[in-house]
């Protein structure tokens, strides 16, 4: 309860602000305009359509990066050769501003879902990668040990103890890549136009629709709360039988 | 020689581009030969096209870095001092610190136009409050004994903010910075690619629109190597300026 409080206040003083006179309601309209706006949009299912398909493209990727994510991170623990290999790539590639490769993709594979979904896994694949690394470097030894003292072959020693041990920070890197994957599927939007609540933001924009501009910021800030949010809880329930829930708890 | 075999995979990644490139594996429009974009690099530095709009692009990143680091700094240790700032600020800095900063693209547009004034106050929108959390941690992990002690020596409150609490947050404000300096990376790349007349992102935009794909990898590598760059400087200089510490 005492979280909403700011939130009230702010837009409390959003409201009063707007209807000040100190501004335009063309550069900031008074949020009960953008909220009416938000129920004229989801009346007529453009609101639904719009987050639906952000939230697919988002969630495509991020599920792909994941994927592909911790596979990646756990072969280079093992072997050698894909370590030598892809160490470079990843050092070199995570700092890099990978939204500038957008226009290579859209060249590649065009202005639809597959090329949005594209350019979200190549930039939310890189936190994933290097926590699974991290995570599978601070296995404790003795763990393994002990494990392998009692006869875990190579394939129950990943399931059973790497895995698990590993858990905490591989969820750390999803934590990072899921609202990565959110803000890169809405500039893709944004950049290819179209539907979905970047393209509707751009849209509104062009047209300088200021209430529809300022319902794209409320629609995702509300999308990317309530996505962090339900990562939060995954983590929690995934980490149900270790130390740190307990501690939260 | 330890180097190259840990950099030998990105010399082989290159190889395998020049040779799908060569053996016409791909059409050439989608994949130009690593040597062609060499060469439509060196032109695009000939004709000035390049370092005009890089110039243009580093001036916007610079500016809304500068002051998003001072205003955002500033601002992270007034509220690390001062109780009833941190009771208004801090609950606005949690507000607006999960919301993605990109979608703030089209409402700088709208109050600030397509020119130099939209880009920097988006970078420094998005670059404050990393640099604000930063200093507010550091500052409030200050050591005790060392305040009081300050105190009783008769540091008045400026001289305590520089030489007391200002030295012992710098370590959480330059790692706060370092964020910010990535994120003004992305920010600058995406809201050129979206909107703008002048910069490499337009560039880039400009050139994949004209078919001049050859150009187009080459401003693409040319960001993407900056970001890296401006990345690996910073954290070179961050350890020179943390020297002092053990």
């Amino acid at each position: 309860m005492a979280r909403l409080i700011p939130v009230l206040v702010l837009a409390a003083a959003w409201e009063a602000f707007a209807r000040s006179g100190a501004v335009t309601p063309f550069m900031l309209p008074p949020l009960t305009a953008v909220l009416d706006r938000i129920w004229n949009d989801a009346l007529f299912g453009d609101l639904a359509i719009n987050t639906g398909l952000t939230l697919y493209r988002a969630l495509a990727g991020f599920a792909i990066a994941a994927g592909a994510g911790i596979v990646l991170g756990f072969a280079m623990a093992r072997s050698a050769l894909a370590r030598w290999f892809f160490d470079p790539i990843i050092s070199v590639g995570f700092p890099m501003p990978k939204i500038a490769f957008l226009p290579v993709i859209m060249l590649w594979l065009g202005l639809y879902d597959v090329s949005k979904i594209s350019i979200v896994v190549f930039d939310a694949i890189f936190p994933v990668v290097t926590a699974t690394l991290g995570g599978i470097a601070s296995v404790e030894k003795e763990l393994l040990w002990s494990a392998r003292n009692m006869g875990a072959n190579e394939r129950q020693l990943m399931w059973q103890i790497v895995l698990p041990a590993a858990l905490p920070q591989i969820l750390t890197g999803l934590q990072v890549a899921l609202p990565i994957s959110l803000i890169v599927a809405i500039v893709a939007e944004m950049a290819m136009g179209g539907y979905g609540l970047g393209g509707a933001m751009m849209s509104a924009s062009r047209f300088a629709d200021s209430r529809g501009v300022f319902a794209g910021i409320v629609e995702i800030a509300i999308v990317g709360y309530v996505l962090i949010k339900a990562m939060a809880l995954i983590r929690r329930r995934l980490l149900a039988w270790h130390q740190e829930t307990a501690e939260h708890s | 020689m330890q180097t190259a075999i840990k950099y030998l995979p990105l010399l082989l990644l290159a190889l395998g581009w020049e040779l799908t490139a060569r053996l016409h594996l791909v059409d050439s429009s989608a994949l130009p030969s690593l040597t062609n974009v060499g060469a439509a690099w060196v032109d695009l530095i000939r004709d000035g096209e390049l370092i005009d709009n890089g110039a243009a692009s580093l001036y916007r990143a610079a500016a809304g870095l500068a002051f998003a680091i001072v205003i955002g700094g500033g601002l992270g240790l007034a509220m690390a001092r001062f109780k009833l700032l941190d009771i208004f600020i801090n609950p606005l800095v949690e507000l607006f610190y999960p919301l993605p900063k990109s979608a703030l693209i089209p409402v700088t547009v709208l109050w600030l136009g397509f020119g130099n004034g939209s880009k920097i106050l988006l970078i420094f929108l998005g670059c404050m409050i990393p640099v604000t959390i930063g200093a507010y941690n550091g500052a409030r992990g200050s050591d005790h004994a060392l305040v009081w002690s300050a105190r009783s020596m008769g540091a008045g409150r400026l001289r305590m903010m520089w030489d007391v609490i200002m030295p012992s947050a710098l370590p959480e404000i330059l790692n706060g910075i370092r964020t910010a300096l990535a994120l003004a990376f992305i920010l600058l790349v995406s809201s050129e690619l979206i909107v703008a007349q002048k910069g490499l992102g337009y560039l880039i935009g400009y050139l994949g629109a004209s078919g001049a794909y050859e150009g187009m990898f080459a401003v693409v590598l040319t960001v993407a190597l900056l970001g890296f760059v401006a990345d690996r400087a910073y954290q070179m200089l961050m350890r020179r300026v943390l020297q002092w510490r053990d």
